[in-house]
């Protein structure tokens, strides 16, 4: 019996000296940390995705308490996160422009053939190292999916050989952006009109390439009003901050090959 | 005296490895050799928890536990005093050495009850006993040594994986059985220093 009890007393004076140091050590030793972080970090949406250019969301939610990053630069998160760091740090909430992905290119099965038929690995940067992707035009898309397997919202999908990202679901994480190995997806404001072609080439090349290419024909750039369309290495582009989405280049465009995001609501 | 203590560095590094001859801490071995940098950062852990536990337990052992008779408390009582220890340090890095503290990251926490820390505080003991010569300063620098021969292993080992990673491995191999298939073979390549520390020091 005697043995049992010194036993018992013998660890648990150990363990009680252990405890009452370390309990005076976390109070000697106590570190302050910022109790907004705490708060910051479940404010956002936790995707740890790096789309604000810090090391994920703790990442961020410091420097936002260290006063060096802006809310609003979460874009998975969106307005609504914006306006709640915002109300955290008692700052006023910057509202930001709402953006998405959208893939440059709309070389469909329909408007471009393809070179040679690729039978490798199902994976654009694959594809695209061995022969630059297989289709008629180098610039467009592969449409093996690289973009798909990236997003972790389900918001691309592969459609008739091109890469469409449905606009809603996107959350301009740019994951998809950095993947594609022809760099065909940017990341722009929503209401914005793009021209979904990446084709370089002069326009007599692009015509033979596909039927829907930009040629640079210049109309586009004469019709605009507000100088937001410009004709650059044959291939027209739109400058999302002066588009006021007034159709006029999606009008005059003999190819169609600019959209509207009108088009976008049409086409899900 | 020295040269005792040399021989006891060596072997702990060598011919008494803990992760290629005793087999302990085989999970921290296989679970942070993927990169020598993680690998680099958990063995620094380890080496500098299995000193200062050694450093702790050795005197509690000599002068509580066998006092009162209650040597085969050793288990329990050193998991308790090295889990209190390495909260301890844990915190006390975290005001003063911040950049220790992150660079050591998760891995202290995690090696709180490895198994070759708690391997090494109780088979110095075992060695004590057995050798009189065997004393306080030897069982530390043998706890150091250990440490060392952790670092060196998974160093090695996080090479050995490297290779790994562009090697055309069998599909039934692939991931864990080719990890356990090369370590041993690192194992066995360790079998090749037997007796070399004695025969140095003979």
């Amino acid at each position: 019996m005697n043995a049992i009890l010194i036993a018992v007393a013998v660890v648990g004076a150990i363990g009680l000296v252990v405890a009452v140091v370390l309990s005076f050590a976390s109070v000697f030793f106590a570190v302050p940390t910022d109790e907004r972080v705490e708060k910051l970090t479940s404010a956002l949406p936790g995707a740890n995705c790096g789309a604000c250019g810090y090391s994920g969301c703790s990442g961020y939610a410091e420097a936002l308490a260290k006063g060096e990053a802006k809310p609003g630069q979460c874009p998975v998160g969106g307005e609504e996160t914006a306006k709640n760091v915002a109300e955290i740090l008692g700052v006023k909430a910057e509202s930001g422009v709402p953006t998405t992905a959208r893939v440059m290119c709309s070389g469909s099965c329909d408007n471009t053939e393809k070179r040679v038929n690729y039978k490798g690995i199902a994976s654009c940067s694959a594809a695209f190292q061995l022969l630059a992707g297989g289709g008629k035009c180098t610039y467009g898309c592969i449409g093996l999916g690289d973009c798909v397997r990236e997003c972790e919202y389900g918001a691309i999908k592969v459609c008739n050989g091109v890469a469409i990202v449905n606009e809603d679901l996107c959350r301009s994480c740019k994951k998809c952006a950095a993947v594609c190995p022809k760099s065909l997806i940017s990341i722009v404001p929503k209401r914005s009109a793009s021209v979904l072609c990446s084709n370089i080439d002069k326009g007599a090349q692009t015509k033979d390439d596909c039927k829907i290419g930009c040629i640079g024909c210049m109309k586009c750039q004469k019709a605009c009003e507000f100088g937001a369309v410009k004709v650059e290495h044959f291939k027209a582009s739109v400058d999302p901050e002066l588009c006021t989405l007034c159709g006029k280049c999606a009008e005059a465009c003999p190819k169609g090959v600019i959209a509207l995001p009108a088009d976008y609501s049409k086409n899900e | 005296m020295v040269k005792q203590l040399v021989a006891v560095f060596l072997a702990a590094i060598l011919t008494e490895n803990y992760v290629l001859s005793k087999f302990l801490g085989i999970c921290p071995f296989l679970g942070v050799s993927k990169k020598v940098n993680t690998a680099l950062g958990m063995s620094a852990a380890v080496t500098f928890v299995m000193v200062l536990a050694t450093a702790v337990t050795y005197p509690i052992y000599e002068n509580i536990l066998v006092p009162f008779g209650l040597d085969y408390l050793q288990t329990i009582v050193f998991i308790l005093v090295i889990a209190g220890l390495v909260q301890l340090v844990e915190i006390i890095l975290k005001k003063y050495m911040p950049p220790l503290y992150n660079s050591l990251g998760i891995y202290l926490p995690l090696i709180t009850t490895n198994c070759a820390v708690l391997g090494v505080t109780m088979l110095v003991l075992e060695k004590a006993a057995q050798d009189p010569s065997y004393t306080y300063v030897t069982a530390i620098v043998n706890a150091l040594g250990a440490g060392i021969g952790f670092l060196v292993a998974m160093v090695i080992f996080a090479g050995v994986r490297g290779r790994l990673e562009t090697a055309d491995i069998p599909k039934s191999l692939k991931g864990l059985p080719i990890t356990l298939v090369s370590a041993s073979l690192v194992s066995v390549s360790f079998l090749g220093f037997a007796g070399l520390v004695e025969g140095l020091m003979g």
